[in-house]
Parts: C-alpha cells; structure tokens; sequence
C-alpha cells in the first residue's frame, strides 16, 4: 500500500514539474493553429496529433494540465478556508448560531450547482482575457464549494467541544479565542487536509463538467474541461486513441489525489 | 407421411413469415425526430417535429417544389392572383376527401382561412397574412372556385398558401382529418409517431398508380444525434434529414454512398457589432463600432475560407449576403465574398487614425483595440468559428475575447440588456421569400440586430434600407421587388452591419434502400417529396 502510495506522489509529482515547465517542453504554443494541419494524426512533430483547428494536442494538454492542477488546488484551498471559518465557528458556538448556520449550509448544499454556476457566470463581466477567466471559474468553484466542508467541520468541532480535553482546557481559564486557536484548530488540521485533498479532484471534475458545456475557461487557453470536449461525439472515438489522453490523465490523476492520501485522512 | 407434413407447414409458416416481414420492412418508412410535436393542428404549429408532420399529413393547396423552388398544383389545380395583389382565387380538384372519408369543399378552405385569422388562436402562420386589419373575405364562386380577398395587397400571397394545410369544417375527427399524403394512426407520447398512408390521397404517378408509395411511416422521437446516427448505421432508420459535418465525414469514410452533401443552403452564421446607443459601453468603442471602416477592416480580417475548411470540415462556404446563393431567385448574384486581406484592413484602419504598435492596434485615443465577441455555449462550430477569427484578429493587433453563455443569458443580452460589444450567431432561413425578413432589415424591427426598435433610422444607408424594403412589400411586380432586394443586398454588403461568415452546406444521411430520392437545401431535404420515396430491400440506390 505503501508503494502504490509513493507512486502515486511521484506521479503527481512529475506531472506538476512537466506543466510548471511546460514552456520549455511544449513543442508549439497553446493557442498557434497549424491550419493546414487540421486533425491530423500523432507523429514526431504533433505527439497526440493536432485539432480541428489544427493546434498541437500534446502542448495543450501540457497547458491545461498547468491550469486545472495548479487552480483546482487554489479553489480548493478557498473552499477548506471558508469552511474552517463556517464551519469552525458554528460548532464553537453551538446553540442557535450553530442551527442557523448549518440550515444556511443545507440550503446551500441543495442548490443545483451547475446551473448556479452556469448562472454565475453569465453576470460576470465579458470583457475578460482567458488568464482573467481561469481566475474566476475557479475562484467560482472555491466560494461555491465550501457547504459540504463546513457541515464536516462543524461537526468536528462540536465533538471536540465536549471533550474532555477542552473542559480541561476551559477549567485552566482558556478564554474562547485561545481555546479555538490553540486547542481546537490543531485538532481539526487534519480533517480540513482531508477535505483539501478531496475537494481538488472535486473541482477539477466541475471544471471539466463546465468545460464540456462550453462554460469553463476561454479560448483559446485549455483546460482538461476544453480539451474532454473533443470527445463528446462517438465518432470521435474511433479513429484518434490519443485523444483520449486528457481522460486517461484525468482518471490517473484523480487517483492519485485518492492513493496518495492517507487512509485515516480519508475517513477522518 | 406425419414428419413430411409437419416440415411442409414450418417452411410454410417460415416462408410466409419471411415474406411478412419483407413486406413490412418495405412498407414502413423510418426516421427520427428530435422531441414530440407540440401539436396536431397544422394551425398552431410553431416547432421543427410540429412541422415535419405538417408536412408529412397536411394538404396544401399549392406546394413548392423544393428543387425547382417554383410552385405547383395541390389540393387546387389552378390559382390566380389578382392585379392588386391582395386577392387569389383558387379552383379545386373535384371529389377529392379527406382521410377519414369527409368530402373536402370550398367550405373547407374558408373554414381554414377563418381559423387562420382569427386573432383569437394566435396562428403563427396566419402572421404572413396578417397585414392590414387582419381580415379576410371568403367568396364561393362557385361549386369549385373560391376567392380571398385581403385587406392590403400581401407580398409573395400565393407561396404562402405552401404553410397552410388545410382543415376539415365538418369532420368530427378535426384536426386528425387530412389531406396529405398520411395520417396520424398512432402517437405514443415521448417515444413514436405512426403514419399511415392516406387512402383518399388525391395524387397518382404517371402510371395511374396511387400515391404515396410507402404504406407507413414510423418516427421515433430521439433528441440524443449520436443514438441517431447510431441507428441509421445499424439501419434501423431510413435517413436522417439533417446532419452535421463530424457525422457526415464519418458516413463518407464508412459508407459513401449514404452520405449525402446536397451544397450550399440557406442557413448563415454571421457576426455583428452592437451599435445600440445606449448600451452600457465607453463610448470609445461604439465610435468603432459604428464606423463602417472599422466593420469592414474586421471583416477583412476574418478569413472566411478557413472557417469553412476547419470550422465546418469544407462542409460551408463563404457568406456573401443575407440571403443565400441556394436562394437561386433572391440573390443578388453580382456580390462577392470578401476577400480576406489584413493589409487593406490595416490601411483602413490607419486612415480612421488606429495605429499598430508592438503587435497591438490602437485607436486615436490611444485605446488598446480590445472587445468581446459572446456565443451560445455548447455550439462548436461557433465557438470553433470565434477561436479562428480571435487569431485571424490577432493579425491586425486586435484583442478579442471569446465568451460563451447559456442561450437564455445571451438572448437577454442581446434583446434586452444590450450589454454586449459583439456578438456571433446563426440565421436559420425557412422562407425563400425576403418578405419575411422585414424585421431584421427594418430599422424598426425587433430583430434589427445590431440596433432594434429605432424610432427613426439612425444612419442614412439604414433610411434606405427601410424605403427599399418597404418598397418591395408594397408591390407584387416581381420586377421591382427583385431590384429593390438586390439593392439592400448591396447596401448591406457595403456597409457589414452584420458580417456574413459561411452559408453551411445541406448535408444528410440517406439508406441505399430509399428509391426516388432527390435531396436538396430547402427543408425538408430528404422527404419533400415523400409521396415519390419508396422502399426497396434488395438496397437498389437509385437517385
């Protein structure tokens, strides 16, 4: 188990190395269309091929991994703070904040996300470079993703309040912020880990959903979302096995978010 | 002696099995539509299964013919359009019936044409008549004869005739009651539709036999295109109407003969400018959108070829006009696509004061030329189409932003907020006739994209474009009409408030067992002369 999980951390790693250096492995800039090159099939010059519009599929699954591996966790890290703050301070303070609170969460929880991005993302300014549109999808997807955290951490924290470990800890005179700051949120570190860690594939799957849609990132920047989009008619599957390279990453990727977790991490 | 006799009567009954099914496989005719029709009655249709089964059952009493694009006789073997133009007389077939035996009369097209009008049932194809006070006046002239008369002379008011299926006054079946080559026999809601051939159809071929050919028609509602395509290939439906080019290249490279391009059609994809004073934009950036040399310098820049190579696989050519060249009579043939060439376009450009520096254009401000372009997500060709034209854009130091919305978002963008800079879409062209575009060219109209609803037209060549429009709505010489379309055709093209991008090509997938087809780019393209198609299993293609 140990050394599925090693690997899994070696892949992961590699994987960031090669899209951090994408500018020097990539053989042809994202966005450059080789139109006379439409489709065409995996050679030594185009390694997974090119496009419909000609533009090199391997550079942009480089691109786009860049994208969706380096914001997912940042969306990620958005969502795990706003639920450390919800979530932490509803179970702190317990009684009715807590009821209130953790019925906003509910609400929030069954609200249809897709549409309510979809929705998001249709007030957002239009005027905005793909760099900017990155940002914001995915900042999107991290304040619109910390319900489910919040509910986890709340519930943490609660248990923990009534430990006696923090009576103890009110007994010696720990006033509220010292009792939350010392005490409480060493203790709940690594439920918020195990919730970063599995919120990363989440956004990373609800980019790509977008992408399929068409609603994710703009053009001509890829993303893992843009580039699954070549597959969306059966016809495509056929004759190019290398353009399921963005799905094959995506799945060894996501798996690897999950192998290289601890299991105590994943079920804490 | 038993054994010998038991195996007799299985060859029998296999036999006789055999050919039931051959016959039935013969008999019935097969494809697919996307959803289920609205409704039944051929007056209130406003969708694209409603009207497939219009066409398939209703009676008209003229039809178009979709190759020729001229009209020919149907449920009336003679008609005649009155000087004016606001009245037409029609002379029926005698002893003709509907399909549930009910005598078809005169009584019934006035039935029809008050029903037709009536403000009260809100018939979209009653619009196109609607000119005037609305009012019709039916007159029996005699046993077989029938006058309309209109209120105001109606443009183009004998093709029209070609929507309008005609409905029983007397059956107690209603709508159910036609006169079309089939009828409903079944509708399993959300999954089939089966017609069956009309016995009191009134067509027969040259040979006296009665028409249509086919016995029955089954069509299956399927909204998922890959499960339909997936069926054509298992032939399990007999064509699909309406294809796009990923599926057509891949019919070609699997069974050529099926795959059918019958060129270039009526539909256009076009991209404009929002010229809306008000909308909430700098100023700056309307200053650009609403000079013609900036719209035509971008169109310059545009490489229409490569987006008809890439965008639609070749399946598309280069737009001229807002009408078609599939539209043999309307066009104005003398246009030309315009040529892509960014070095005319930054020669312009610098005479309007832009400057081009370090790769970037910018105005006489000193603004960076830099806008939007919005799309309806999830269309590819148009999301491929604004990913060419955001490099082709690059090349003149333009910046554009590509943006797609969900199509509710970009409609309240577009018709109401306005708050857009550009925007990239498609004109689904049903109508041969100008006429019914009145609301895209009139300055006033609700469809006038680029800036609807004017109270009086904001630029001299739109005044123009108003007076030449009404003008051919006002007169039925053909003559005039024609000079005045051509000549908005010319304004148009010289002005580009709407870039015209690519025509798409009319593409379908046809079974080698469907005889007598003849596939064009009006719609239907496949089954506009179903009563001719027929069935044969040997797989004999004839075309």
């Amino acid at each position: 188990m140990k050394c599925i999980r090693v690997s899994a951390i070696v892949f992961l790693s590699v994987l960031s190395l090669a899209c951090l250096f994408a500018d020097f492995l990539a053989p042809a800039p994202y966005a450059q269309q080789f139109r006379d090159e439409p489709n065409a099939s995996a050679s030594r010059q185009h390694l997974l091929g090119t496009d419909d519009l000609g533009r090199d599929r391997f550079s942009r699954l480089l691109y786009g991994t860049r994208v969706s591996l380096l914001l997912a966790p940042a969306a990620a890290l958005i969502a795990s703070v706003l639920a450390a703050l919800v979530g932490g301070i509803a179970g702190f303070a317990g009684g009715r904040l807590q009821s209130s609170v953790m019925a906003a969460t509910d609400l929030f929880l069954s609200l249809p996300w897709l549409f309510l991005l979809i929705t998001v993302r249709a007030l957002l300014p239009l005027n905005t470079t793909p760099v900017t549109s990155v940002i914001i999808t995915f900042a999107l997807l991290g304040c619109l993703g910390w319900a489910a955290a919040a509910r986890v951490i709340c519930s943490s924290v609660r248990s923990l309040c009534s430990s006696d470990m923090i009576l103890l800890a009110r007994a010696s005179g720990s006033g509220g912020f010292r009792l939350l700051c010392r005490h409480i949120l060493p203790n709940v570190k690594p439920v918020l880990a195990a919730q970063f860690w599995i919120s990363v594939p989440v956004f990373i799957l609800t980019e790509a959903n977008l992408g399929i849609l068409g609603l994710g990132v703009a053009e001509p920047m890829p993303s893992w979302g843009s580039l699954l989009r070549e597959l969306e008619s059966f016809s495509a599957l056929s004759s190019q096995p290398w353009q399921f390279a963005p799905i094959v990453l995506l799945v060894v990727t996501v798996s690897c978010f999950h192998l290289a977790l601890r299991k105590q991490e994943l079920w804490a | 002696m038993k054994l010998p006799l038991i195996a007799s009567n299985l060859l029998l009954i296999a036999a006789l099995g055999a050919a039931a099914a051959g016959a039935q496989s013969r008999s019935q005719l097969r494809f697919c539509i996307a959803s289920d029709p609205k409704t039944f009655n051929p007056l209130l249709v406003d969708d694209d299964p409603g009207e497939t089964i219009r066409y398939l059952t209703g009676g008209v009493l003229v039809r178009l013919n979709r190759a020729s694009q001229q009209l020919e006789p149907g449920l009336a073997s003679t008609w005649r359009v009155s000087k004016g133009g606001n009245s037409i007389e029609f002379t029926l077939r005698p002893n003709l019936r509907f399909s549930d035996g009910t005598p078809f009369s005169v009584d019934d097209v006035a039935y029809t044409m008050r029903q037709l009008m009536d403000p009260a049932l809100h018939s979209p194809s009653g619009d196109a008549f609607r000119a005037g006070n609305g009012q019709v006046i039916s007159r029996v002239i005699g046993k077989d004869r029938i006058s309309l008369t209109f209120s105001v002379p109606i443009v183009g008011l004998d093709k029209l005739f070609d929507q309008v299926a005609i409905m029983s006054a007397k059956s107690p079946a209603k709508e159910m009651a036609v006169l079309g080559s089939y009828y409903v026999a079944e509708d399993k809601a959300g999954s089939y539709l089966v017609l069956k051939r009309n016995p009191n159809y009134w067509k027969h071929d040259a040979h006296g036999q009665p028409l249509p050919y086919i016995d029955s028609i089954r069509v299956d509602i399927q909204q998922n295109r890959d499960i339909e395509m997936l069926r054509f290939s298992r032939g399990e439906i007999d064509f699909i109407n309406s294809l796009n080019a990923e599926y057509y290249d891949k019919l070609v490279a699997q069974s050529p003969r099926t795959a059918i391009d019958a060129g270039v059609g009526l539909d256009a994809e076009q991209l404009w400018f929002n010229q809306v004073p008000n909308s909430p934009m700098p100023a700056y950036k309307k200053a650009w959108f609403t000079s013609a040399a900036f719209r035509k310098a971008i169109s310059a820049s545009i490489n229409r070829e490569d987006l008809a190579r890439l965008a639609f696989r070749g399946h598309a050519r280069p737009a001229v006009s807002w009408i078609s060249p599939a539209n043999k009579f309307w066009f104005n043939a003398k246009l030309t696509a315009h040529p892509f060439n960014q070095k005319a376009a930054l020669e312009s450009l610098a005479q309007e004061g832009f400057k081009m520096r370090n790769g970037t254009l910018y105005d006489r401000e000193g603004h960076t030329v830099e806008f939007s372009v919005i799309t309806n997500a999830g269309n590819k060709y148009r999301e491929r189409m604004a990913t060419l034209i955001q490099q082709d854009l690059a090349g003149i130091g333009v910046r554009l932003n590509v943006v797609t919305l969900d199509f509710p978002s970009l409609i309240e963008r577009i018709t109401r907020t306005f708050n857009y800079e550009s925007c990239l879409l498609g004109l689904i062209n049903n109508d041969l006739d100008p006429d019914t575009q009145m609301s895209a060219w009139l300055s006033s109209g609700a469809n006038h994209a680029w800036n609807p609803m004017q109270k009086t037209a904001a630029t001299a060549w739109e005044a123009e474009i108003d007076r030449l429009m009404h003008l051919q709505a006002s007169t039925i010489d053909e003559k005039k009409r024609k000079q005045a379309v051509d000549r908005v055709q010319e304004i148009a093209w010289q002005q580009e408030p709407l870039i015209f991008l690519v025509n798409k090509n009319a593409l379908s997938a046809i079974s080698p067992n469907l005889r007598n087809v003849l596939p064009v780019v009006l719609r239907p393209q496949v089954y506009w002369n179903i009563d001719q198609l027929a069935l044969d299993t040997k797989g004999v293609y004839n075309r």
